[in-house]
């Protein structure tokens, strides 16, 4: 694994060489930093499963950039129209077989493995944008409620307790009813806006409707995804507004929301950063699964989910390998996250990291 | 007189209230007056739980005080909010016990050292140089900005902790057992260097701990707390030689002496039970339990601070007729 680590160290480099020609003297100022940097490329570099994790993150996010535009046939022509017998056509694996799409086609005849290019990067998408939305709002309300205490804590703190009591499926159907036509209403007025969500999810325009589809669903786990954020994090904040440095910053004369920001987010973050890799997971077969049920979007659109759920009405006689495959790469995607997420526990976690550290020393007297 | 006098504390009461009951307070302090004159060293001893810590946070506003009033260069602060409080602290800072958790472990010692600066917009030119030239203050190098705190050893993280205190330039500074968490190699260093600060900067200390004789080294002037008030207060020296308090007497009578045949020589008195609950402070004196010279008195009347020498203080009704 040294080949990862030499590489980390060159990224590290890179972007010190960039931070440096802005502003001369970063790289005296920021050597303890850099060598925090160093000492985590390090103990990433040491655990297979975090490497392997991070390959299979890497790979999933560049097949979801380029996917749509590699992707080698438009997922809204249906070959069936041309002839019946592409419909569900089985894997044809060289050698015995040639010409035809590798792991076969789907219910339309679209070949698979270019439509899963599709579903990649919805699936990608969706995953990280609830994360990305769902965890700041429950870090902001975590912070509050712990730092404030009292009233605040209570009111925050019921309020998550709701959330977290219902039930994310349930809301997501109701949201899937009602909010789709309210959002396509939006995107047929404003042609930025369309654009824009088409680019973002690789399909195009025309689809607005779909669109409208995965954003609802979207919104329905963004709305259920925070509480957990808020409650790891008030409960870190607990432990960390006891602190003498937090009083010390009172004196310094800061502001709450300096304090809040400089002072208890960075001592808390890392828990946090551990459970939005693990939920990305989550998020990624939560969506495929709402679109499995068919609250997501309709056809033509080739999501992941979607497909899975269109198989399973000729599974397992003619379309066994749709399934496998998209399966396949569903678990894939989410193991990837969770493999990440694992090593970076390791990685954040100052306790783990002594031994990882105390390591490195011995390695380098060698 | 009044002139002289920088901070004032009148009466002044914390009570905390206990968990899941509605009628039980601990009265952590209860009834502290006080005064500091500018350029001393007021010293407050006393065992843990005494109420000695969260006297040094009532005093600098970081808790709300019950009661009682708070007067610092003759203006109440009792009240203080936002601004006004601001202003305070830029005037009054704190030096906290252990330097391992009172400096943020995610921030490296320049930034740490910025924050009061930028935050009350003082001048001070090009910031790099500044920080150096301070860093030499208290003994430390230009090479220890830029390192994060676990880099540091204890007693350098202390020494940190004392330069963001001063860094504003304060008149007063509490220090709550500034020395207790550091090997006692360090802790006369950093004592040292406390009182080479105080004359360069004609600061005016509150100094908190829990070991008497460090307390009469750094001071001018001592008060003994004994269960959220003040037993004893008078000038170091008499206090030390003469102490007039029969708990003032059990705990010199605690200090090590270096010499074992004065040692040997040292009429033992030992302290008997525990420190009653602060929950439920006894009647009258609330020594009175653990003190083998009570009387009836102490029993019902609790004893008022009296002067029975020149600026000497004591609560004890052993001296009440003189």
């Amino acid at each position: 694994m040294d080949f990862i680590y030499i590489l980390l160290k060159k990224i590290i480099w890179k972007y010190a060489g960039l931070r440096e020609k802005i502003s001369p003297g970063w790289i005296q100022k920021n050597s303890s930093r850099i060598r925090e940097w160093e000492l985590m490329a390090y103990a990433y570099s040491r655990s297979p499963i975090g490497v392997l994790g991070g390959l299979i993150v890497f790979v999933t996010f560049i097949l979801a950039v380029i996917g749509p535009m590699i992707s080698w046939e438009p997922y809204w022509e249906y070959k069936i129209i041309i002839n019946e017998s592409y419909r569900y056509m089985p894997p044809c694996l060289p050698p015995s077989c040639t010409g035809s799409p590798l792991l076969g086609t789907d219910e339309w005849g679209r070949d698979i493995i270019a439509m899963s290019l599709y579903g990649i990067r919805i699936s990608f998408v969706i995953s990280i944008v609830v994360v990305v939305l769902g965890a700041p709002l429950g870090i902001i309300l975590g912070l509050i409620a712990g730092y404030k205490g009292g009233v605040v804590d209570e009111a925050i703190m019921r309020i998550t307790d709701i959330f977290l009591a219902f039930p994310g499926l349930v809301l997501a159907i109701a949201f899937a009813s009602v909010l789709p036509q309210r959002i396509r209403g939006a995107l047929e007025s404003n042609s930025i806006l369309r654009a824009f969500f088409a680019g973002l999810f690789g399909l195009r325009e025309a689809e607005y409707a779909q669109i409208a589809a995965l954003l609802s669903i979207w919104l329905a786990m963004v709305l259920v995804w925070w509480p957990g954020y808020a409650r790891i994090v008030r409960g870190s904040v607990l432990s960390i507004r006891e602190m003498p440095f937090i009083e010390a910053a009172k004196l310094s004369g800061l502001s709450t929301w300096s304090i809040l920001f400089r002072h208890v987010l960075p001592n808390v973050i890392s828990p946090v950063l551990v459970m939005m890799t693990f939920d990305i997971a989550t998020a990624t077969l939560f969506a495929a699964s709402l679109s499995f049920l068919g609250l997501g979007p309709q056809e033509p659109v080739p999501e992941l989910g979607f497909l899975i759920s269109k198989a399973g009405y000729y599974f397992p006689e003619r379309s066994s390998h749709v399934v496998a495959f998209l399966g396949i790469i569903l678990l894939v995607m989410a193991l990837g996250w969770n493999l990440l997420g694992d090593a970076l526990r390791d990685i954040l976690d100052p306790r783990t990291r002594r031994a990882i550290e105390y390591r490195m020393e011995k390695e380098k007297k060698k | 007189m009044s002139e002289n006098i920088l901070l004032e504390v009148k009466d002044l009461k914390k009570h905390f209230r206990v968990r899941g009951s509605l009628t039980k307070k601990v009265r952590a302090v209860d009834g502290v007056n006080f005064y500091i004159k500018r350029g001393e060293t007021l010293g407050f001893v006393g065992e843990s739980g005494c109420g000695k810590t969260t006297l040094g946070r009532l005093v600098l506003k970081l808790i709300e005080p019950t009661s009682g009033k708070i007067f610092f260069e003759g203006k109440d602060i009792t009240k203080a909010k936002g601004r006004e409080l601001k202003e305070y602290w830029r005037n009054a800072q704190m030096v906290f016990q252990d330097p391992h958790t009172s400096l943020n472990p995610k921030m490296t010692i320049a930034s740490i050292l910025l924050e009061p600066i930028r935050f009350y917009k003082i001048d001070v030119g090009d910031e790099e140089e500044f920080l150096a030239k301070q860093m030499e203050l208290v003994g430390l190098g230009r090479e220890h900005l830029y390192r994060y705190p676990h880099e540091l050893s204890g007693g350098q993280k202390q020494r940190v902790a004392i330069l963001r205190a001063i860094i504003t330039r304060p008149k007063f500074i509490v220090l709550d057992e500034p020395t207790s968490a550091l090997d006692v190699s360090v802790q006369a260093q950093i004592l040292e260097l406390l009182k080479d600060l105080q004359r360069k900067f004609s600061l005016t200390y509150m100094f908190i701990s829990h070991d008497i004789s460090v307390v009469k080294y750094m001071s001018n002037r001592m008060a003994v707390m004994y269960l959220g008030k003040i037993v004893e207060l008078g000038p170091s020296d008499p206090l030390f030689e003469n102490p007039l308090h029969p708990y003032t007497k059990f705990l010199l009578a605690a200090v090590p002496i270096p010499d074992p045949k004065i040692a040997r020589s040292r009429e033992k008195i030992l302290i008997k039970g525990e420190p009653p609950s602060p929950i439920n402070p006894p009647p009258g004196c609330r020594f009175h339990p653990r003190c083998p010279f009570a009387m009836d008195k102490c029993r019902r009347e609790e004893p008022p601070l009296i002067e029975v020498e020149r600026d000497r203080f004591v609560a004890c009704w052993l001296y009440a007729s003189k």
